[in-house]
């Protein structure tokens, strides 16, 4: 039997001794690393490309990506990108990669903010519904019945409210261009969220709007599951709530 | 040489133009407004960049992003946008970034009031974010002040890849005054390898990286642990204390008196000081120009010779703590504050009368 190769190590994915290793085994932060990777190599963009990573679980992110790129306050990544964007211009392709908390917590108001202004930036939002880092902590992302560390005994809408479906929620903004949500539970979603990411750049580079791309994320340790475990709750439970596919994709603001 | 007419706060416009800054981010709040409009008209038509933020956090995390490309940034706020600006800064510290922020006074704590005062002094030069940051911190009373000391704060930030603070406040800013329109010389400075232009402009091809959680991770270009980082901006802030005191005396040689002001109170002490001397009495002034690093050891020798001091600050008392450091008992401190104001309002003034009757009663 011949061998053939179906897969490498993206030319921009570095196999990092701290950023690489951060992602614990089944999450998945590696693979939207990877894919961030694959994608920014096929648009032929690494010369431009930045990437800011927020603080969460892919805050070293930027570690394992061969080009520009950092991390900045909690919450604080699509202001960030803004001045960077805003300073470099069209020439730069700039991306956020952050968590649901980071994202839609404490970062609310800048991501709003620069979804509004039409702010030519790219936000990946990576939603595991909880705060991984610091242990399993509700997220605005947490599933009603949730159990983490702050709802012991599952989220109670009573309480807490509801879950947040940003992917959705943001085509409101009339400054947005493209918003999807992805995942990796298999081959075909796999290849549908690299696409999704592909057309948010591209709205960036077209210079048509906001873009944003959430994608969906096991959290094993603090799902207290197995990462296979992890891939079946993701599509029974979390796939249910925060459904696949695209929500807005525009060639002109309206 | 070009003279205008101008604001205090269209002065410190100029003096960014002077100094090269390519952007600013900014949110309405009084009494800076006239700062903000000032970009918001100037700077577009010249290529430059300016944009209304949703908050001073939105700001500070911007001016992060500005900064890290390399380019010159800066904004201007007030009291309680100042508060939320601190977490900003903080980070602007650990990641090296620099950039200049206006602080224009208003009164407080909480809604307070949107005229003059002096009470951001501790918050502005004690680092008030969370991790005991230093930054240099410079204090104009001039409009012509204002616009050559925002020159001087992009050099000095530049210089320690720290951000500069200049705190003014509401007269100094809203005072038309004439104002010589140039720009000020400074040594040359390092080029900015490091920052985040994407990475086709570089010439070895290679990837930058900017990151504020320095001290975390071992990993070059980056500070390696958490004592190397301590150490290192130890080694900076220590620097700073050495080489960038400054501070203008005026008739401070025989004086058996010093008044210690900065802003709007300094130029009322200075009048007060005119006013004494016309009567005989031996009063002179030390007007820090940086308020950290603060000019200690002038304040230390004259106090070894016995001299008393009188500090005039618009606030219920913060630079006089600074004053007592430095002075350590060695004689005795005056204060005249917020509450001798000529009518308790916000519309209040320290007046030169108040502070030459204190003299007076001290000398």
């Amino acid at each position: 039997m011949t061998k053939k190769k179906i897969a490498g190590q993206p030319k921009l994915w570095i196999r990092h001794p701290v950023g690489g290793g951060f992602p614990c085994p089944g999450c998945g932060h590696g693979l939207v690393q990877r894919v961030v990777a694959e994608v920014i190599e096929e648009l032929g963009v690494e010369g431009k490309a930045v990437a800011i990573c927020g603080v969460g679980c892919g805050w070293l992110s930027f570690l394992t990506l061969d080009f520009d790129g950092g991390n900045c306050p909690h919450g604080r990544a699509t202001d960030v990108a803004t001045g960077i964007k805003r300073s470099l211009g069209d020439k730069s392709v700039v991306l956020t990669i952050q968590g649901d908390g980071d994202t839609i917590a404490i970062g609310t108001e800048g991501l709003i903010s620069a979804a509004a202004r039409a702010e030519k930036i790219t936000v990946i939002m990576v939603n595991n519904t909880n705060y991984g880092t610091t242990g399993g902590q509700m997220a605005p992302t947490s599933l009603l019945g949730q159990v983490t560390t702050t709802t012991p005994n599952g989220r109670d809408s009573s309480q807490t409210g509801y879950p947040i479906n940003v992917a959705e929620f943001i085509t409101g903004l009339r400054g947005v261009a493209y918003s999807a949500r992805g995942a990796f539970n298999n081959l075909k979603n796999y290849r549908a969220t690299k696409k999704y990411l592909t057309t948010a750049l591209e709205k960036q580079i077209n210079n048509i709007g906001f873009s944003f791309v959430e994608i969906l994320s096991p959290c094993p340790p603090n799902w207290h599951l197995s990462p296979l475990e992890c891939l079946d709750k993701l599509e029974n439970e979390v796939m249910v709530d925060f459904p696949v596919g695209e929500f807005k994709n525009l060639d002109r603001l309206e | 040489m070009e003279r205008i007419l101008c604001y205090g706060n269209d002065a410190v416009g100029w003096g960014a133009v002077f100094a090269g800054c390519e952007a600013f981010f900014g949110y309405p709040i009084t009494p800076q407004n006239e700062i903000t409009e000032w970009f918001a008209r100037e700077y577009p038509k010249r290529g430059k960049v300016f944009l209304q933020t949703q908050s001073e956090i939105g700001t500070i995390s911007m001016i992060y992003g500005a900064a890290a490309t390399g380019i010159r940034v800066m904004s201007s706020t007030s009291s309680p946008g100042w508060s939320l600006m601190l977490e900003g800064i903080s980070h602007l510290v650990n990641a090296e970034l620099p950039c200049v922020i206006v602080d224009v006074q208003r009164g407080g704590p909480g809604m307070g009031t949107t005229q003059h005062s002096q009470m951001d002094y501790t918050s502005v030069t004690k680092g008030g974010g969370h991790g005991g940051y230093k930054h240099i911190v410079l204090a104009p009373s001039t409009a012509q002040q204002n616009g050559d000391y925002v020159q001087s704060a992009f050099y000095l930030a530049d210089k320690y890849r720290n951000p500069v603070i200049m705190i003014s406040d509401s007269i100094v800013g809203q005072m038309m005054e004439p104002f010589e329109m140039k720009a000020l010389d400074f040594d040359p400075l390092p080029e900015k390898g490091w920052a985040l232009t994407g990475k086709e402009n570089r010439a070895n091809g290679e990837r930058n990286m900017v990151q504020c959680g320095q001290g975390l991770f071992f990993e070059p270009p980056h500070i390696p642990n958490y004592g190397a980082l301590l150490a290192h901006l130890d080694n900076k802030f220590k620097e700073m204390e050495k080489s960038e005191v400054k501070f203008e005396s005026y008739f401070i040689d025989d004086a058996e008196l010093i008044l210690v002001a900065y802003g709007y109170t300094a130029r009322v002490s200075r009048e007060a000081i005119n006013d004494a001397r016309n009567e005989g009495l031996k009063v002179g002034l030390i007007q820090p120009i940086t308020l950290w690093p603060f000019p200690s050891q002038i304040i230390r020798e004259k106090a070894g010779e016995g001299v008393k001091f009188l500090v005039v600050e618009d606030s219920l008392g913060q630079l006089v703590e600074d004053v007592k450091v430095a002075i350590a008992e060695r004689t005795e401190v005056f204060f005249v504050g917020a509450l001798s104001r000529h009518n308790p309002t916000p519309g209040g003034f320290i007046l030169p009368h108040i502070v030459l009757e204190k003299i007076k009663e001290i000398v």
